[in-house]
């Protein structure tokens, strides 16, 4: 972990008709930082996650993308979604493609690499999670695990800055859960910044540099994982950790 | 009237008929209907898009016209055409056959847009999300993502469309356009059989739409093995 704030929100409130469902949340992600978010269901964790890259637009406060603020008219929100890579809950890999044409889509059609490059990269990241014998399978053939494997490295194709996930296991089979973590573990390790809102106490500890708590649209507390977890000095916190743990 | 004298009499007006029915009328409600469709189809992707488009009036345009095509009879619209379009069109003078498919395409755009725009709207909104979250465009994503799956909810409603504008067609021959229905009329002046003409008519028409919607289901159970 550097320095160097990669990602920062200033105040950020969001609401759905009259539910108010983030309610100033400021924070700074750190350049290879792993920071996780937990709390409870309804709390905000999506919809604040989904407010970094903009698939959420903030009602106020400020989006602070590598020193740029980026939720304001006239930004080119596609560039900097190009630097955010996202992983969701319920994988959303492209059905009509094949396992590599997932991959190599958006690379390609962003100009971002020629075909050839595309190829080559979705290749050595197939590879990586495993998956090179299914390039040419449509994701129907994939399991639940492989499925999110696909989608994570879907999302690395594009060599983003930061990865975002949103609760990546919690649609999965329990023994798929492991290959999953695995993987973001690896990540994590390779010093890829990440924010990740998570149910899994045991991975947010073991893999996280700090752990936010997030209720009723504020972060409630944060601090170390061992800190967070093992001694919470809010209330909520601690209610909210009695009953998961 | 016994069976087998209108069994019979069947047999004389299919011999002395055939080409009315056969070649005149199913063709020309073929295209008739072939015709609605295509440009139905072209037209109702327009008005789906400006359906889903930002602009608030274009929304309401759209959903105003639907409702209204909608909410009135058919025939009444084919009437519509009939006395308008060469009125609006004089330059170009239209007949009967050019203004009542103008009504006909307008009537099936109407349909066609909301089919489309529920085969769009059936996509999981999660592949559009995660077409944005590369960075995609909005443009790129519905090309890329969104509408090659939404072809698969949106193809075998059109084979439905078609099949029943088929049948709607029929209204048109009140304006005696040569479809099949008007083959029926032709054929019940000259001979005063209506009855066995219909049993014709009927079973031709059958045939049609009864094959078609095989057709439709078997590519219909060939895309859901492909997902
Ligand atoms: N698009 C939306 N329209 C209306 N309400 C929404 C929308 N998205 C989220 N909400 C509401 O906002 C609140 C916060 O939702 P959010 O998904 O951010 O919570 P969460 O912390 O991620 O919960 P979970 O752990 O269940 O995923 C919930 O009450 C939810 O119903
Ligand atoms: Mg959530």
């Amino acid at each position: 972990m550097t320095d160097t704030v990669l990602i920062e929100t200033k105040s950020l409130v969001k609401s759905f008709g009259a539910l108010r469902v983030l309610n100033g949340v400021s924070i700074q992600v750190h350049q290879g930082e792993a920071l996780a978010i937990i709390g409870p269901s309804g709390g905000g964790k999506s919809t604040f996650l989904r407010c970094l890259n903009l698939l959420e637009t903030p009602d106020g406060g400020d989006v602070i993308f590598e020193g740029q603020k980026i939720n304001q008219k006239g930004t080119n929100v596609d560039k900097y979604r190009q630097k955010m890579g996202m992983v969701f809950q319920h994988f959303n890999v492209f059905p009509h493609m094949t396992v590599q044409e997932n991959i190599t889509l958006a690379p390609t059609l962003l100009k971002k690499k020629t075909p050839a490059e595309a190829d080559e990269k979705a290749l050595y990241l197939l590879e990586r999670i495993g998956l090179l014998d299914k390039k040419d399978e449509y994701p129907r053939k994939l399991s639940g695990g492989q499925k999110q494997r696909l989608a994570i490295v879907r999302a690395l194709a594009m060599e983003p800055d930061v990865m975002l996930f949103d609760e990546p296991t919690s649609a999965l089979d329990p023994e798929m859960v492991g290959e999953v973590l695995d993987l973001i573990r690896a990540l994590v390790e390779g010093g890829m910044t990440s924010v990740i809102v998570t149910h899994e106490m045991g991975f947010a500890r073991e893999v996280s540099d700090r752990i936010l708590f997030m209720s009723e649209g504020q972060i409630v507390e944060q601090g170390a994982p061992a800190q967070l977890l093992d001694h919470p000095r809010q209330k909520r916190t601690q209610d909210f950790l009695s009953k998961v743990l | 009237m016994t069976f087998t004298s209108v069994l019979q009499n069947i047999i004389k007006l299919l011999s002395k008929y055939w080409d009315v029915f056969l070649l005149k009328g199913v063709s020309v409600t073929l295209a008739l209907s072939a015709i609605t469709v295509c440009c139905g189809a072209v037209l109702g992707a327009l008005l789906a898009l400006m359906k889903m488009s930002p602009l608030r009036p274009l929304r309401w345009l759209v959903t105003a016209f639907v409702e209204v095509i909608r909410g009135t009879p058919m025939l009444l619209q084919l009437y519509v055409g009939y006395f308008i379009v060469p009125l609006m069109f004089p330059a170009l003078g239209l007949g009967t056959f050019a203004s009542i498919s103008v009504a006909l395409v307008i009537n099936s755009a109407a349909y066609v847009s909301e089919i489309i725009r529920s085969g769009i709207q059936a996509v999981d909104v999660g592949q559009g999300e995660a077409a944005r979250s590369l960075g995609l465009s909005k443009g790129q994503t519905m090309r890329k993502v969104i509408l090659p799956q939404a072809v698969k909810n949106i193809l075998p409603a059109l084979g439905n469309e078609f099949i029943t504008i088929i049948k709607e067609t029929s209204l048109a021959s009140t304006f005696f356009v040569g479809d099949l229905m008007t083959s029926y009329l032709i054929v019940k002046g000259a001979t005063y059989l209506a009855f066995e003409s219909l049993i014709i008519v009927g079973i031709i028409y059958f045939l049609l739409t009864f094959t078609l919607s095989k057709l439709v289901g078997a590519y219909e159970r060939r895309l859901k093995q492909s997902d």
